[in-house]
């Protein structure tokens, strides 16, 4: 496994094109007859190559943001754009084919398949594409090795300390070779050493594949490692937006 | 994948796969003996009428099953005998009567009397003596299953039948009466003698068609030139029979609507366990929806998980069943279990767990895919 763990060097992706663009962009939740504005206005694009945090405090609506951009959530109103593409207001089967082409999630429970092995839980990431075979079996090893977890391929997540857990995760994400990783408070139940780790591993994808990864999290050991920290309170961009 | 992960989420919680399973051999066993039941019984009510040659019954009018029934006056059989296309017509006596065992005790039986020299309406399962052996003056054949109820230990022995003596001269194998009195095989004149009945009657005439003759066809010419009989074909007897047996007694229902609880409470308990399983997987269905898994691949898992709890119930289910079956039989009762009823079954069994999975499928269509960052 290559060092993953030194600090980015600063605005290391600042020439890469938008993989996703949003433009006042908006969200409401209503609850029962009250309507709670989520997000006001959001101007962002993520590029290929550059690791970006989503910091500010608890209900600013990063994770809210972080779905949108995912096609997970819709917006009330505003254009996401996918690659170029409007996303916005898409029906949940066509977001679902977004996600599936052009994403990978990290979560902060890592959300594995307790049933399932370390290369099993891989597999199913490849299934969903239509990935099967011997070619799958490639990939999930190189998915494993990518990760220093090769030796780990036949455990479950029971049998795996947290940091590698997520690392499996890590693994799932990448090995669909998708454009975009978003990941939720990746390091949020690991210790120093682990979220460094996987971290530097999230860095790693961005600048040596050209990934885009947008990371939500409170973690300020972590902040030395983005290209980009966007700051988000009330619903709306404070800082590190859209470059003027 | 998709079985794989079904298989495994099944096999993850061995209790709750314990319980699933236990739903699916307990409706199996019930829907399969109950149903052995209802075959069997139904069968069994028609034996004598399926295993008789005659393509015509003629009885006397109002008839409702073959087991009850007025005599008829010998002149019906006469002109019954005139109808043309009529090749064979021969007496035929279905009559109850009392049997008093050789050590005491009366049981009830049902006198069969068949002309011996054409052997319409004989027995079809000998199993010891002969059915010639009939032609001596009040002898009878009964059933091995019957040898105990009717106080007999080996042919040779004689009873009474309606005070009169009766000599076992041979033994059936498996002809069960439907109803709590046991066939009495005899010949058509023993028959009179045991139930009383006048020289001059019987209680129906069965038909032999001229060969080329439609037996509906026979049947609607004896019914337009005989008066105050009904006339059926062999079929439309037995079926008029088993209905009356089965449907309006309520005996039938009985075992119907068994079988069909069976089916509702191994429905119930598997839809819960596997609705539980469901639950209990659900942040995973959700992580798989947010990855982008369309609907079809859920719900392929979860079918899988159906069929495989169909598929592994299904078979003790079947084992215990038959098992059940075999021991009932040795104790005469009448269930019958075919590889037909068998594979059929099956294929409920599958339906049933597949009905049972769309609670799951509901629960999975609503998962919202945000609450991957719910924490959930």
């Amino acid at each position: 496994m290559a060092d993953m763990t030194s600090p980015a060097p600063a605005a290391s992706a600042q020439n890469g094109h938008p993989l996703v663009s949003v433009r006042g962009l908006t969200k409401e939740f209503r609850t029962g007859h009250v309507t709670v504005p989520a997000l006001c206005g959001v101007d962002l694009d993520v590029r290929a190559g550059e690791v970006a945090l989503f910091m500010g405090p608890s209900g600013s609506g990063k994770t809210t943001l972080l779905s949108i951009l995912g096609c997970i959530l819709s917006p009330t109103s505003g254009s996401l754009r996918i690659k170029g593409r409007e996303a916005a207001g898409l029906p949940e089967k066509e977001l679902a084919v977004l996600r599936l082409a052009h994403f990978g999630f990290i979560f902060q429970n890592y959300n594995l398949f307790r049933t399932l092995t370390a290369a099993e839980n891989i597999q199913v990431a490849l299934d969903l594409k239509g990935i099967r075979g011997q070619e799958a079996q490639d990939r999930v090893t190189a998915a494993l090795e990518a990760v220093g977890l090769a030796d780990k391929a036949r455990m479950r997540p029971e049998d795996l300390s947290g940091g590698q857990k997520q690392r499996v995760a890590i693994a799932r994400a990448l090995a669909g070779e998708p454009e975009i990783i978003l990941a939720d408070e990746p390091t949020a139940a690991l210790d120093s050493e682990n979220g460094r780790l996987v971290i530097g591993l999230l860095r790693q994808l961005a600048l040596e594949r050209g990934r885009g990864v947008v990371i939500v999290t409170h973690d300020p050991r972590i902040l030395e490692f983005a290209d980009r920290t966007v700051s988000i309170e009330d619903g709306r961009i404070t800082q590190g937006g859209v470059p003027a | 994948m998709t079985n794989r992960i079904a298989l495994r989420n099944l096999l993850h919680d061995r209790i709750r796969l314990a319980v699933t399973l236990t739903g699916v051999v307990f409706a199996v066993v019930l829907i399969a003996v109950q149903g052995g039941l209802f075959v069997g019984f139904t069968t069994a009510t028609s034996c004598v009428i399926d295993n008789t040659a005659a393509d015509v019954w003629v009885a006397s009018r109002g008839v409702r099953n073959f087991d009850v029934t007025h005599p008829l006056r010998e002149r019906k059989y006469h002109q019954v005998l005139s109808v043309p296309g009529v090749a064979r017509a021969e007496k035929f006596i279905v009559q109850f009567a009392n049997w008093k065992k050789p050590s005491g005790g009366m049981e009830s039986v049902e006198v069969v009397g068949f002309d011996l020299q054409s052997g319409l309406g004989k027995p079809w399962a000998m199993a010891q003596g002969s059915i010639e052996a009939l032609a001596v003056r009040d002898t009878v054949i009964i059933d091995e299953l019957y040898l105990q109820k009717l106080g007999i230990t080996a042919i040779g022995q004689s009873a009474e039948i309606s005070e009169r003596r009766a000599r076992v001269v041979g033994l059936t194998r498996g002809i069960r009466s439907f109803t709590t009195s046991p066939y009495v095989f005899t010949s058509f004149q023993n028959a009179l003698n045991f139930t009383h009945l006048k020289p001059d009657q019987l209680t129906y005439v069965l038909i032999l068609a001229e060969p080329g003759v439609d037996p509906k066809k026979l049947r609607a010419a004896i019914a337009a030139q005989v008066s105050d009989v009904d006339v059926f074909t062999r079929e439309e007897f037995a079926q008029k029979t088993q209905w009356y047996w089965m449907f309006t007694t309520g005996a039938g229902m009985a075992l119907v609507i068994a079988a069909g609880l069976g089916l509702v409470v191994g429905g119930v308990v598997v839809a819960q366990t596997l609705y539980a399983t469901t639950m209990d997987h659900l942040p995973e269905f959700g992580t798989l929806r947010a990855m982008g898994a369309k609907n079809g691949y859920l719900y392929r898992i979860i079918m899988a998980q159906a069929v495989a709890a169909a598929v592994v119930g299904y078979v003790p289910g079947i084992a215990l069943s038959h098992l059940l079956v075999h021991l009932a039989e040795a104790g005469g009762a009448s269930i019958l279990l075919t590889w037909k009823m068998s594979v059929g079954l099956f294929f409920l069994t599958v339906v049933m767990c597949v009905a049972a999975a769309f609670v799951s499928i509901n629960r999975v269509t609503r998962i919202d895919p945000a609450m991957v960052f719910k924490g959930a």
